[in-house]
């Protein structure tokens, strides 16, 4: 995965609260493999009626080139479904601004380069009145934690290690090979301080 | 002076990163059908499973509770995992293993959740491990497949919530409406970014099936983590079971353990009281667990609210097909379902069959236990008579109608009383309408036909 500092993209806002990932992709399509793509999921029973005809005025459907959503608060409740980022990721979006979001959602996104930018909620109401139903270019700076809009700028809250990982586009896995030694030392060390922590039953059938 | 979190937290860090994560050590991963992109990205990089020892795979999402798997696809899901599991050298409890059942029923059930462990999960409600004082936490694809490789996970650690409870539940309250309480109180994002410790008398008076109701149920309050400190509840649920310490070991693990608990003057970032004897047996009305009431009130409304909740509170009710200021004992329910991790252990099914003994369900329904070995405990005690002799189906045991993967699914429109975790839109199938609440609820809500206090129908029965 290529990391990114900056972004200039189209922003739409999706004015609902609590949007669960049960919402972000409904479960009858999580056995679809990944290369064929989850963009068409994104929201699929919110962008479209039950026989599957997409509803015009959605904001996914009526600007498909967005990269940028601004939602409410608590987006990406719920299950840690990480399908729910494939959607977005493959949808075409990068960054996420809201006033809050699940916590397991949150590190799925940074895990996939999806950046989940953190705003108070007056500043993602600002937004949402900048941007109302129509799309706005906008830029954001992971450096500065800076979204900038015409010539507005609103602040947003990101960890420094979710930065380094959004801008190294690093693997975990990776990094965690360089601490082998530390791993070790600790799996024998707990083995011998407390040793019924390895199951008794050992791999059967 | 530690909380239970730290204890837990300084016990698994192998090393601290200077942007402040943790590298911990994951003592229990367990990992079911939808792991199948974790497993992708394993094979994607020619890595191997770092200790199959510690990593257990079990069929639940897509089981299927009647039969054969309802579609090629669901089929598929299912043999991918247990092909996943051979090819990996990992213990799988596949359907035709008597140990199969739902992955945070079959944890506690073999012995493989302990106190003290670190357990992961891809799946949001492990937090219901916590129950055991583990510091368990659901986690998304590319962090199972971290694991799998490195048996670690990095993390940032949490914020400490202290839930206590005082006093005691009334007859007819138990774990489910002190969950839903607190959900409703602090809202469904009112714990992100923490992990709860729940304390409290009401808290040590439950049962382990109890306790893991209302850890299962922390995610829906926005906690990644729920945890409750070990007590000898905890400690007699666990011996003797397939996985667990047993001799010696035991009595050494139990030395540890009772070390396990927040220290008397911790300091918690956020502490929250609730008392106890105020809560009364609590529906959901709306799509978020947060849309929560007593089952005395009435259905709210928009009018009663500020501009922005009443724009979300409308189109709740909408998508409900609810009316402001219908009195909830007024909903009239079209099926039932007893079943989830949240509650289809055999204390919830005791709970429902003490309600419907000698009565009838008005609407259809589905009973699915939490595992196989619950069946058959159910099925030992004469439960499955109770629920078959009130006309609702009996069938195995899987995830089912929690996440209507299976084949199982609320059709649209069609109002369901359920013992799940989650009202969301669609969660239970496509346009369905979900209320959560109690198994003794949903039980209540099978025999008159619409949502129902339980409280007087319990009297003259002992409420199991
Ligand atoms: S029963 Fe429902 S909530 Fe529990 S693991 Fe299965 S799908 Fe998830």
């Amino acid at each position: 995965m290529s990391g990114w500092k900056t972004h200039l993209g189209k922003a739409i806002c999706l004015d609902i609260e609590n949007v669960d990932t049960d919402q972000l992709i409904p479960a009858r399509f999580m056995s679809t493999p990944r290369a064929e793509g989850y963009g068409s999921f994104l929201l699929h029973d919110m962008r479209s009626d039950s026989s599957g005809v997409p509803f015009s005025d959605f904001p996914i459907n009526k600007h498909p080139n967005a990269s940028i959503l601004i939602g409410r608060r608590n987006f990406g409740s719920g299950s840690s479904r990480e399908a729910a980022v494939y959607a977005l990721v493959d949808f075409g979006i990068r960054a996420i601004v809201a006033p809050s979001f699940g916590d397991i959602f949150a590190s799925n996104s940074v895990n996939n380069g999806l950046l989940p930018a953190l705003v108070s909620e007056e500043d993602a109401t600002r937004l949402f009145a900048l941007i109302d139903d129509d799309e706005v270019d906008l830029s954001i700076d992971i450096e500065k934690r800076k979204i900038t809009v015409g010539d507005q700028s609103i602040p947003f809250i990101l960890s420094e290690a979710w930065a380094q990982k959004l801008i190294n586009g690093w693997d975990d896995i990776d990094l965690t090979e360089h601490h082998r030694p530390a791993i070790a030392a600790y799996r024998a060390r707990r083995a011998q301080t407390l040793p019924w922590v390895f199951p008794a039953e050992e791999t059967a059938g | 002076m530690n909380t239970l979190l730290d204890k837990l937290w300084n016990a698994h860090e192998i090393l601290t990163n200077e942007d402040g994560r943790s590298l911990l050590w994951v003592d229990r991963h367990l990992v079911h059908e939808g792991s199948h992109h974790a497993f992708a990205k394993l094979a994607a990089r020619g890595a191997r499973v770092a200790e199959p020892g510690l990593t257990i795979g079990v069929v639940d999402h897509y089981a299927p509770t009647r039969g054969s798997a309802a579609t090629p696809a669901i089929a598929r899901m299912i043999q991918t995992l247990e092909d996943n599991a051979a090819a990996y050298g990992l213990t799988c409890f596949g359907l035709k293993d008597p140990r199969q059942g739902i992955v945070h029923v079959i944890g506690p059930e073999q012995g493989l959740t302990l106190p003290g462990l670190l357990i992961n999960c891809g799946d949001s409600h492990t937090s219901t491990h916590g129950a055991f004082g583990a510091l368990a936490f659901g986690i998304g694809a590319t962090e199972v497949a971290h694991v799998l490789a490195t048996q670690t996970i990095w993390q940032t650690k949490p914020k400490s919530l202290r839930i206590n409870v005082t006093g005691q539940l009334g007859p007819g309250v138990g774990a489910k409406d002190l969950a839903l309480a607190w959900i409703a109180k602090l809202g469904t994002g009112g714990a992100q970014g923490h992990a709860v410790e729940y304390s409290g008398d009401a808290v040590r008076a439950l049962s382990m099936e109890g306790r893991m109701t209302l850890c299962n149920l922390s995610i829906e309050g926005g906690a990644r983590f729920g945890m409750i400190a070990p007590d000898e509840t905890t400690f007699d649920y666990i011996s003797g079971r397939p996985y667990a310490p047993s001799g010696p070991a035991f009595d050494k693990a139990v030395d540890y353990w009772q070390t396990l608990s927040s220290d008397h003057h911790a300091e918690f970032d956020r502490d929250v009281t609730l008392d106890a004897a105020e809560i009364a047996p609590i529906v959901t009305w709306g799509t978020s667990p947060e849309d929560a009431l007593p089952v005395t009130a009435s259905v709210p409304s928009p009018s009663d609210a500020s501009k922005d909740d009443a724009e979300r509170i409308t189109a709740t009710l909408d998508y409900m097909g609810l009316t402001p200021g219908k009195a909830l004992t007024d909903v009239e329910i079209d099926q039932v379902f007893i079943g989830s991790c949240t509650n289809a252990r055999i204390e919830d099914l005791r709970a429902a069959a003490a309600v419907l003994a000698g009565r009838r369900s008005k609407v259809p329904g589905l009973v699915s236990p939490g595992s196989q070995q619950i069946k058959s405990q159910a099925e030992a005690e004469g439960l499955d008579r109770i629920f078959t002799d009130a006309g609702l189906d009996w069938v195995g045991a899987g995830c089912s109608m929690c996440v209507a993967m299976n084949g199982d699914s609320v059709a649209p429109g069609k109002r369901c009383a359920s013992t799940t975790n989650r009202n969301f839109r669609g969660r239970q199938g496509r346009g369905a309408r979900t209320h959560l609440m109690s198994p003794a609820m949903v039980a209540a809500a099978a025999v008159t036909g619409h949502l129902t206090d339980v409280r007087p129908m319990l009297e003259g029965r002992s409420a199991a």
